[in-house]
C-alpha cells in the first residue's frame, strides 16, 4: 500500500492532486460527474474585492496541446463568496479549501485576503499576482521583484493562514520573484499560470480572443512549468505547489521530482471532467512501478549534489 | 454525470458540407430538446459541442457541418469508431409556454434541434409550423423528416432555389402562432426579435471550453443576470435577452 499523502505548511492532504482555480469553478459542476471529496483540496474561482463580469466573449481559443483562455477574473466578489458560495461548497466537500485571490492594487489583495483568511474552510490562499496593478501603468506585480514583495509583505501582515504566492512565468527571471516573495514571508509558491498567448482567425483576419491575447494553458506548457519549478526549487526553501499542463499521474510524479510538494490540474479538467479522479485512481499503480513508497518523499528528488 | 462512450453507427453526407452523425450508446442522460453533446476527437484538446437532433434509449442523433478542423476530422471517422462524448448538456427549450400552434425557426444548422422539440410538441398535442432557412437547395436537410413528424414545413432559400426565395423573417411576417422557438445565426436572431408577435426561446452558439458550467469561457449578460450558455443555456427567453 503506498502513501499519497502530502503537506503544505502543516496542512495535511490525501493526495497532491488539486484542481486549479479558474478550471474547477466552486467545484459544484465536477460534483455532478464525481464524488470531489476524492481530491486533496481544489482551488477556487479566483475571487476579487469586487464584482466583476471579466472580457468580452470569444473568451477560448483551441491552440495545439492546449487552450487559451482569456476569461478575465469573472466573480461575484469577495463578499458574495463568503456569504454563498463557501456555504454552497460545504455542501459537497467536506475538506479545507484553496482561496485564490487576484487584486488591482496592494490595498484590493490585503481586503480580500484579510476576509477570506477568517473563513475556517479556508485551509490556506494562494495569491495570484499576475495581474496588472492600475497604480503602477498596468504593470503586473509579478513582473517586478519589488512589486512582488510589497503585496505579499502587505497580505502576510493580514493573514494568519498560510500564504502562497501564484507566479506568472511571463517574466525573465522567476527566480527572483520567488525569491522577492520567499524574503517577503510567503509560505510557500505557486507556479506557474499560464503563458501570455493569441491566435488569429484566418477567415476574419482578427484575433479570435475578443481581448486579443490569452493565457496558453494545457499539456504544451508542461517542460515549461517543469523547468521553473525545477529553478525555484533550488532557489527557495518553502514549499511548491506546481502546475502547468499536467494530465496524468506521470506527469504529478515528474513535478514532484523537480519540486513540488503538491501539484494544481488546470486545462485537463475543461477537457476531461473526471481527470483529476483518474489521475488520483491510477497514481498508486504509477508510483509503485518507479518504486515510491512515500510519495511526499520524492519532492525535489532530481536535484543532485 | 459522466463521459460515455458511443460508437458511430451512421457518418454520412445529408446536404452540402452537412453529415448526419448516428452514435449508439447510453442516451439517458439527455432529458430535454436543445440539449447538447460535446465529443472528444483525438489531437484536438477541446471538446467539439453539437445540437442533439433527436435521441432514443439506443443513441443519438447530430447533423453537423464540416466548416473547422474538429468537424472536418470528424466527417473522416468511420462507422465502428468509438468516441468519448459527454451528454444532456445545457438547459433546452422549454415546451410549457408554447400555446397550440408555434412557431419553430431554423437557420440553416439551426435546423437540428428543433427536429426533437417538434416531436416533442406534437406528442402533446400542439401544431407546431416549421420554417427554415438555407443559402439554397443544396443545403436542405431534416425537410423530409419534419414533414414525417406531421408539423407544416415552410422552406426559405436565399437564392430561390427552392420555396421562398428570401429570408424566414419575410415569412415569418405574415404568419400567426402562438408561441416562437430558433435556432440558427445572431444576424436572423435579431431580425427575428424586431419582428416578433410573442414571447420565445433562442438557442444560442458560442466557443465553448469546458461545455458544463465551469470555466466561465462563454458568459454573457442578461436581463437576469450573467448566464454561461454551455450551462444556464444554451436556451435562452427573449425577455432576458440583452441584444
Amino acid at each position: 500500500m503506498v502513501n499519497m499523502k502530502v503537506s503544505l505548511s502543516g496542512w495535511q492532504l490525501d493526495n497532491p492532486i488539486i484542481p486549479a482555480s479558474g478550471t474547477f469553478g466552486y467545484g459544484k459542476e465536477f460534483a455532478e460527474f464525481y464524488d470531489i471529496n476524492c481530491l486533496g483540496t481544489f482551488s477556487f474561482k479566483g475571487t476579487t474585492l469586487n464584482e466583476r463580469f471579466g472580457n468580452p466573449t470569444p473568451r477560448i481559443a483551441e491552440c495545439p496541446a492546449g487552450m487559451l483562455n482569456a476569461v478575465g477574473l469573472q466573480n461575484p466578489g469577495v463578499e458574495h463568496v463568503i456569504a454563498h458560495e463557501l456555504p454552497e461548497m460545504k455542501k459537497y466537500f467536506s475538506k479545507k479549501l484553496i482561496a485564490n485571490v487576484s487584486g488591482f492594487s496592494v490595498e484590493e489583495y490585503v481586503k480580500a485576503c484579510a476576509l477570506l483568511d477568517r473563513e475556517e474552510q479556508v485551509g490556506l490562499l494562494e495569491v495570484n499576482i499576475s495581474c496588472p496593478n492600475v497604480h503602477n501603468g498596468g504593470m503586473s506585480f509579478g513582473t517586478e521583484p519589488k512589486a512582488a514583495y510589497e503585496v505579499t509583505k502587505a497580505v502576510k501582515a493580514v493573514c494568519k493562514k498560510p500564504v502562497y504566492i501564484k507566479l506568472s512565468p511571463n517574466v525573465t527571471d522567476i527566480v527572483s520573484i520567488a525569491k522577492a516573495c520567499e524574503d517577503a514571508g510567503a509560505d510557500g509558491i505557486s507556479l506557474i499560470n499560464t503563458l501570455m498567448g493569441m491566435r488569429i482567425d484566418l477567415k476574419a483576419r482578427r484575433p479570435i480572443l475578443a481581448n486579443t491575447t490569452g493565457g496558453y494553458s494545457g499539456p504544451g506548457v508542461f517542460p515549461v512549468a517543469l523547468r521553473m519549478v525545477y529553478q525555484v526549487y533550488e532557489a527557495v526553501k518553502v514549499p511548491i505547489i506546481g502546475m502547468g499542463g499536467i494530465s496524468r499521474a506521470e506527469d504529478v510524479i515528474e513535478m514532484m521530482l523537480a519540486g513540488a510538494s503538491a501539484v494544481e490540474v488546470g486545462a485537463a479538467n475543461l477537457a476531461d471532467p473526471m481527470i483529476c479522479k483518474k489521475i488520483i485512481d491510477t497514481l498508486p499503480a504509477v508510483m509503485e512501478k518507479y518504486g515510491i513508497d512515500n510519495l511526499s518523499e520524492i519532492t525535489g528528488g532530481a536535484h543532485h549534489g | 454525470m459522466e463521459d460515455k462512450i458511443f460508437k458511430i453507427k451512421e457518418n454520412s453526407q445529408a446536404a452540402r458540407d452537412v453529415y448526419h452523425l448516428r452514435l449508439e450508446g447510453d442516451s439517458s442522460e439527455i432529458n430535454c430538446p436543445g440539449q447538447f453533446a460535446s465529443i472528444k476527437l483525438d489531437g484536438l484538446f477541446l471538446r467539439r459541442p453539437f445540437s442533439i437532433c433527436s435521441w432514443d434509449e439506443s443513441g443519438l442523433d447530430i447533423y453537423y457541418k464540416a466548416v473547422g478542423e474538429g468537424t472536418a476530422k470528424l466527417s473522416t471517422l468511420p462507422v465502428g469508431t468509438e468516441l468519448s462524448v459527454l451528454t444532456g448538456l445545457g438547459k433546452g427549450y422549454d415546451t410549457a409556454p408554447s400555446g397550440d400552434n408555434p412557431l419553430l425557426i431554423g437557420g440553416g444548422m439551426g435546423a437540428t434541434p428543433l427536429y426533437c422539440l417538434c416531436r416533442k410538441l406534437i406528442a402533446e398535442g400542439k401544431r407546431p409550423t416549421v420554417l427554415l432557412g438555407f443559402a439554397s437547395d443544396k443545403d436542405i436537410f431534416l425537410s423530409d423528416e419534419f414533414k414525417t413528424l406531421g408539423a407544416d414545413v415552410i422552406i426559405c432559400t436565399d437564392d430561390g432555389s427552392c420555396g421562398h426565395k428570401g429570408f424566414v423573417t419575410d415569412v415569418m411576417a405574415g404568419l400567426d402562432y402562438s408561441y416562437f422557438y430558433t435556432c440558427g445565426p445572431e444576424g436572423m436572431f435579431r431580425a427575428i426579435d424586431r419582428i416578433a408577435k410573442t414571447e420565445g426561446q433562442f438557442s444560442f452558439e458560442a466557443r465553448m471550453g469546458c461545455g458544463f458550467g465551469a470555466c466561465m469561457g462563454c458568459t454573457c449578460k442578461t436581463h437576469k443576470g450573467n448566464k454561461r450558455i454551455c450551462k444556464d443555456g444554451p436556451v435562452l427567453e427573449r425577455s432576458e435577452i440583452i441584444w
